[in-house]
C-alpha cells in the first residue's frame, strides 16, 4: 500500500495546530494573538480538512492503522466536536491568561489522540492512541482557578482521574498480554478469525475483558464510571464539557471495531449486556438525587454508556451502527447541555438545580436549548436522541438480547424524573434576585440555537447521517 | 382529490408554523387575537376534510419516504374513526383559546405556543399511520401538555404535572419496545399492512399487554387513573378542556386502532379482563365523584367513569358495543370539555372550585346555571341530549354481550345521575349565595358555551349523521377482527389453510 499523506490529513492539520499552540505556550504571551482569539478560526478549519480526507480508504503503517468509512466519520465528528468545545472554552472565566495556550494544546492534543483511535486496528495502536488522549486530560483537568469551587476540588478531580486512569490502563495492558499469550496476534483483523468461546480460549476471554475495562473506564461504564461525575463536577464547565464528549467517542469507536469479535450468545456478550443494563440502571437512579448539574449529567452519561452497548451486543451491522449514530447522537446532545452550562454560569462557578430557576426569563434562548438538550437526553421526540434510541432498540430485537431492550426502555422512564427536573427549574421556578446574570451574547445564543437546531434536525430526517452510519457498519460485518 | 395542498400534513404544520410566529408579537391582547385567527384560519384550511367519503377506506392519504433506512415512512391518513378525532381536535382549539382569554394573564405567547404546538401533537396522532411516526406525535404533545400545568397550574402545579409525566411516560416505553417488536416480527412499520399479518399468540399476549398498559394510563383505567385529577385540578382551564376531550381519547383510539386489529386473538383472551376494569373504572369513578368537594375534581372522577364506558364499550367486539363507544368519546370531548371551561367560568369569578364557594347561582347568573344543567344533564345521559345516545348504545352492546355486565352498568349510570345532580342542585339553590355581586356571562363566554351546546342537542337529536360517519369503519373492525380470530382460531385447531378457512368461515354478517 501505497502512504499517501493527503488520506491522513486531518491528524497532519491537528497536529500543526498543537505544534503552533505549543511555541506560543512557550513565550509569555505578549507579542502573540491570545489563543482563544485564534485557534477557533483553525479550529472550524479543521473540519474541513476532515471533510478532504473524508472518503480516504486503506491500510497503512503496516497494517496498524485503517483509514475507512467509520474512522472518517468519527475524524469527522471528533473535528466537528473539537470545534464546538474550543468555541465554548474560549470565554472560560476559571482559567487564567498566560495558562490558555497550554490549555488549548492539552485539548488539541487529546483530540489528536482519539482521531488516531478511531484508526487504529491492533492493540498496541489502539493502547497508544488511548494513551495519548488520556495523558492531556489528566493534566487539563485541574486547570481551574479559585473561584467558587477552587483549585484544590479541580486538583482532587485530576487525582482521581488519573489515579482511576492508570489503574484501568495498567489492567488493560495485563489483558493485552493474556490475549496476545492465547491468540499470537494483535491485529483485530486477525483475532476477528479466532475464537472467543470460554470453552475455546479462556485465556483470552479473561484478557479481552480486562483489556475491554480501559475502554469502559473511558466510556464510564459501570463499574468502571467512578471517576466520572467527581471529574466533571471538580473540572471547571468547559473541560467538562470536553472531557464528556469527545473521549466517549473515542471509546466507542474502539468498542465499534472490537465488536466483530463480540458474537451474540458468547459469555463474553453476555458480560457486556449485563453491565450495560447496570450502567443504565445504575447511572439514571444516581442521577435522581443529584442537586449539581455536572454531577447529574455525569451520572447521565454513565446511563447512556450503558446504551450505547445495546447495539455492540445484537453483532449486526445495523447495530454498530445504531451504536455509532448514538455516539453522534450523545455528541451532539451533551455539547448542547454543557454550552448551556458554561453560557449560564458566566463567572465559572459550579450550577446548582436551583441555579437554574427563572432562566426562561433571564435567558429565553437558554432556557429553551436546555430544554430541547434534555428532552433528546430523555430520548422524547422529536429529536436525534430519540432517533438513536429507537435505531438501538430496533437493531437490537430479536438477537437474544431483549431483556436489554426491554431495560433500556423502562430506564427512559426512571431518567424523565431528572432531566424533567431541569426544565421544571427553568420554566417553573421564579429566579433569586441575587443569581449572576447569564451570558446572553449573541456568541451564546448563536451556539445554542445552532446545537439545539442540529439536535432537533437531525431528530427529523437522520437518514443523510444515518447512511454514513450504515457504511461504517456495513464495512465491519458485511 | 386533490385540494391543491396536502390536507394533513397543512393541519400539523399550520400550527407549528402560526406557533412560531408567536415569537413576533409583543402584546398579550394581540397574541391572544393571533391565535384565535390561527384557529379559525385552521378550521378553514380542515374545510376539505368534509369531502370525507362515507366509507371505509383510508382517506386523505400522504405517504412519503422518511428513513428508507430503517422502513420509516411519513403516512398520513384517516377513516371513519379517526376522523372524527381530528375534527374534534381543530374544533376544540378555538374554544380553548377563547376560554382563556381573560384567565391566563401571565406568559400569554408561551401559552398559546403550547395550545398551537398541541394540537398539531393531537393531530399528528390521529392521522399517522406508521407506527413510529404516530409514536412521535404521541410523545411530542407530552411536553406541551407538561408545560400547560406546570407552567400556568394550581399551587400544586409541579406535583401534578409530575405526576402526569411520569405516568404517561412510563406507560408509553413498553409501547415503543412494542412497536419495534412488530416492526421485527410483521417486518414492517406501516400500521395498514401490519393489521394483515398473523401475528402468533404468543407474541400477541406480549404485544398486547405492553401496549394495554400505555393506553390505560393514558384513557386512564381504574388502577392507573390517579394522576388525572390531579392534573385536571391544577391545569388552567385551557389544559383540562385538551386533556378531557383530546388527550384521554388517544388511549382508547389506541385500542381501537392497534390493539383490536393488531393482536385480535390477544385482545379476545383478554377482555373479560378488560371488561372487569372497565366496570371498575365506572363504578369506582362514579362512586369517588359523589363525595367530592371540589367541582374540578368532581368532573375529573367522572371521566374516569365516563371513560370507562368507552372501554367497556371497546372490548365488547360488537357493532353496537364500537360504536357506542365512538360516539361516547366524542361525547365526553364535548361535554367534559364544556364543563371544565364552565368552571374557569366561574373560577375567575370566585376564585375558589369548591362546592361550597359556588353556591346558589341559579337566581344571579341564570345563563350560566343554564348551560351548567345542560350539560349534567349531558353528562349523565339525559335523552334528547348527546350523552343518552352513547350510553344507550354502550347499553344495548352490553346486553347483547351478557346479562351480567349489563347489569353492572346501570348502577354506573345511576351513580352518574347522582353526583351530577347533587352538584348542580347546590350550585343553582344552594345556601348561602355567594354570586350576588357577580355578573353573568359575557358575550365571549355566551359564545363558547354555546357551541358545545349546539352539538349537544345536534348529536342528542340526530345522530344519523355520525353513524353514517363511522358505521363503515366500524364495521370494517369489527368484521375484520371477527373473521381474523375466526380464521386463526381454525388454523390453530385444525391446521386448515387460512384461504380455506375463510371460504368455509365467511365473516359473521354484520347486521345494521
Amino acid at each position: 500500500m501505497v502512504f499517501n499523506p493527503i488520506q491522513i490529513v486531518p491528524e497532519l492539520y491537528q497536529l500543526l495546530l498543537i505544534l503552533a499552540l505549543f511555541f506560543q505556550s512557550l513565550g509569555d504571551g505578549s507579542d502573540t494573538p491570545p489563543a482563544e482569539r485564534w485557534l477557533p478560526f483553525f479550529a472550524g478549519f479543521g473540519i474541513f480538512v476532515a471533510i478532504v480526507s473524508w472518503g480516504a480508504e486503506g491500510l497503512i503503517f503496516g497494517g496498524a492503522y485503517k483509514l475507512d468509512a467509520l474512522s472518517q466519520f468519527m475524524k469527522l465528528a471528533i473535528s466537528a466536536g473539537f470545534y464546538v468545545t474550543v468555541l465554548n472554552a474560549s470565554r472560560q472565566p476559571s482559567l487564567e491568561e498566560r495558562k490558555r495556550p497550554d490549555y488549548f494544546m492539552f485539548l488539541a492534543l487529546s483530540a489528536w489522540g482519539l482521531m488516531i483511535l478511531s484508526s487504529a486496528v491492533e492493540l498496541i495502536t489502539i493502547y497508544l492512541a488511548l494513551e495519548i488522549s488520556s495523558y492531556s486530560l489528566y493534566a487539563v483537568i485541574p486547570l481551574r482557578t479559585t473561584n467558587g469551587v477552587g483549585a484544590k476540588g479541580a486538583a482532587e478531580a485530576g487525582i482521581k482521574y488519573i489515579l482511576f486512569g492508570a489503574v484501568a490502563t495498567a489492567l488493560a495492558l495485563y489483558g493485552f498480554s493474556y490475549i496476545l499469550a492465547s491468540q499470537h496476534t494483535s491485529y483485530i483483523s486477525q483475532l476477528a478469525l479466532r475464537t472467543w468461546t470460554w470453552d475455546g480460549a479462556p485465556m483470552a476471554v479473561v484478557g479481552l475483558s480486562l483489556f475491554l475495562g480501559g475502554m469502559f473506564y473511558k466510556l464510564a461504564l459501570f463499574p468502571f464510571h467512578f471517576w466520572c461525575p467527581d471529574v466533571y463536577q471538580g473540572a471547571s464547565n468547559e473541560t467538562a464539557g470536553f472531557v464528556a464528549t469527545l473521549p466517549k467517542l473515542g471509546a466507542v469507536v474502539v468498542l465499534v471495531r472490537l465488536a466483530v469479535l463480540l458474537k451474540p450468545g458468547l459469555e463474553i456478550t453476555t458480560l457486556l449486556a449485563i453491565l450495560g443494563a447496570c450502567s443504565m440502571t445504575y447511572g439514571n437512579l444516581c442521577a435522581l438525587a443529584q442537586k449539581d448539574l455536572k454531577r447529574l449529567l455525569g451520572f447521565s452519561s454513565v446511563a447512556h454508556a450503558g446504551y450505547i452497548m445495546v447495539g455492540l451486543v445484537s453483532g449486526t451491522a445495523m447495530g454498530l451502527s445504531a451504536a455509532v449514530f448514538y455516539a453522534l447522537a450523545y455528541l451532539v446532545m451533551n455539547l448542547l447541555c454543557f454550552w448551556v452550562i458554561s453560557r449560564v454560569a458566566s463567572d465559572g462557578r459550579n450550577l446548582q438545580l436551583d441555579d437554574l430557576n427563572g432562566l426562561y426569563k433571564r435567558a429565553p434562548a437558554l432556557a429553551f436549548a436546555l430544554g430541547v438538550g434534555a428532552f433528546a437526553l430523555v430520548g422524547l421526540p422529536p429529536t436525534i436522541g430519540f432517533m438513536g434510541k429507537f435505531f438501538l432498540i430496533t437493531s437490537a430485537w430479536d438477537h437474544g438480547y431483549n431483556w436489554l431492550v426491554i431495560t433500556l426502555v423502562l430506564n427512559s422512564a426512571i431518567a424523565i424524573y431528572y432531566y424533567l427536573s431541569l426544565v421544571r427549574h427553568a420554566y417553573t421556578h421564579e429566579a433569586d434576585e441575587t443569581l449572576a446574570a447569564p451570558d446572553n451574547s449573541a456568541f451564546s445564543i448563536a451556539g445554542a440555537s445552532l446545537l439545539a437546531a442540529l439536535v432537533l434536525v437531525l431528530g427529523l430526517v437522520p437518514g443523510r447521517v444515518f447512511d454514513f452510519a450504515i457504511m461504517a457498519g456495513k464495512q465491519l460485518i458485511p | 382529490m386533490e385540494f391543491g395542498y396536502p390536507v394533513l400534513t397543512t393541519l400539523i404544520v399550520f400550527p407549528l408554523l402560526a406557533a412560531a410566529g408567536l415569537f413576533f408579537i409583543k402584546s398579550p391582547q394581540v397574541a391572544r387575537a393571533y391565535t384565535m385567527g390561527a384557529s379559525i384560519l385552521e378550521l378553514i384550511l380542515a374545510i376539505p376534510l368534509a369531502t370525507f367519503k362515507h366509507n371505509a377506506e383510508w382517506q386523505f392519504v400522504e405517504r412519503a419516504h422518511w428513513v428508507p433506512q430503517w422502513g420509516l415512512e411519513y403516512h398520513l391518513a384517516v377513516d371513519g374513526i379517526s376522523y372524527l378525532m381530528v375534527v374534534l381536535t381543530l374544533a376544540i382549539l378555538p374554544l380553548c383559546v377563547m376560554c382563556s382569554w381573560t384567565y391566563i394573564s401571565k406568559r400569554v405567547k408561551e401559552f398559546h405556543f403550547c395550545l398551537l404546538f398541541m394540537t398539531a401533537a393531537c393531530v399528528g396522532v390521529f392521522s399517522a399511520l406508521d407506527f413510529v411516526l404516530f409514536y412521535v406525535f404521541w410523545e411530542a404533545m407530552l411536553i406541551p401538555m407538561y408545560l400547560l400545568i406546570a407552567v400556568w397550574g394550581g399551587d400544586q402545579r409541579r406535583y401534578a404535572s409530575l405526576k402526569f409525566f411520569l405516568f404517561t411516560l412510563a406507560g408509553s416505553t413498553l409501547l415503543l419496545a412494542a412497536i419495534v417488536a412488530f416492526r421485527i416480527t410483521g417486518g414492517t412499520f406501516s400500521i395498514p399492512e401490519l393489521m394483515q399479518f398473523p401475528f402468533t399468540f404468543q407474541f400477541q399476549f406480549w404485544a398486547f399487554l405492553a401496549m394495554a398498559l400505555a393506553f390505560a394510563i393514558k384513557v386512564p383505567m381504574f388502577p392507573f387513573h390517579t394522576w388525572l385529577p390531579a392534573a385536571h385540578v391544577q391545569a388552567p382551564s385551557a389544559g383540562s378542556v385538551i386533556l378531557a376531550a383530546v388527550l384521554l381519547k388517544m388511549g382508547t383510539y389506541g385500542f381501537l386502532r392497534f390493539c383490536l386489529p393488531l393482536t385480535p386473538q390477544a385482545s379476545e383472551y383478554f377482555a373479560p379482563m378488560m371488561i372487569a376494569i372497565s366496570i371498575a373504572s365506572i363504578l369506582y369513578g362514579g362512586a369517588i365523584a359523589l363525595g367530592q368537594e371540589d367541582i374540578k375534581k368532581l368532573v375529573a372522577y367522572s371521566s374516569v367513569g365516563h371513560m370507562g364506558f368507552v372501554t367497556l364499550g371497546i372490548f365488547l367486539f360488537n357493532l353496537r358495543g364500537v360504536e357506542g363507544a365512538l360516539f361516547q368519546m366524542l361525547n365526553h370531548g364535548i361535554i367534559t370539555g364544556a364543563l371544565f371551561m364552565m368552571i374557569g367560568a366561574v373560577y375567575e369569578r370566585s376564585h375558589s372550585r369548591l362546592i361550597k364557594d359556588n353556591m346558589g347561582l341559579g337566581k344571579y347568573l341564570p345563563a350560566f346555571m343554564g348551560f351548567w344543567g345542560l350539560y349534567a344533564l349531558a353528562s349523565f345521559g339525559f335523552p334528547g341530549t348527546n350523552g343518552f345516545v352513547g350510553e344507550m348504545l354502550v347499553f344495548t352492546g352490553a346486553f347483547q354481550k351478557s346479562y351480567i355486565v349489563g347489569a353492572f352498568l346501570v348502577p354506573g349510570a345511576l351513580l352518574g345521575a347522582a353526583y351530577m345532580f347533587r352538584v348542580s342542585l347546590k350550585m343553582a339553590w344552594g345556601q348561602p349565595a355567594s354570586a350576588k355581586t357577580w355578573r353573568d356571562l359575557n358575550t365571549r363566554e355566551w359564545a363558547y358555551l354555546l357551541v358545545p351546546a349546539v352539538f349537544v342537542f345536534y348529536i342528542g337529536l340526530a345522530p344519523g349523521l355520525i353513524f353514517k360517519l363511522i358505521d363503515p369503519s366500524v364495521e370494517k373492525l369489527v368484521g375484520d377482527f371477527k373473521q381474523r380470530n375466526t380464521v386463526e382460531q381454525k388454523v390453530t385447531a385444525e391446521a386448515v389453510p387460512a384461504a380455506v378457512a375463510a371460504v368455509v368461515v365467511p365473516a359473521e354478517p354484520v347486521n345494521n
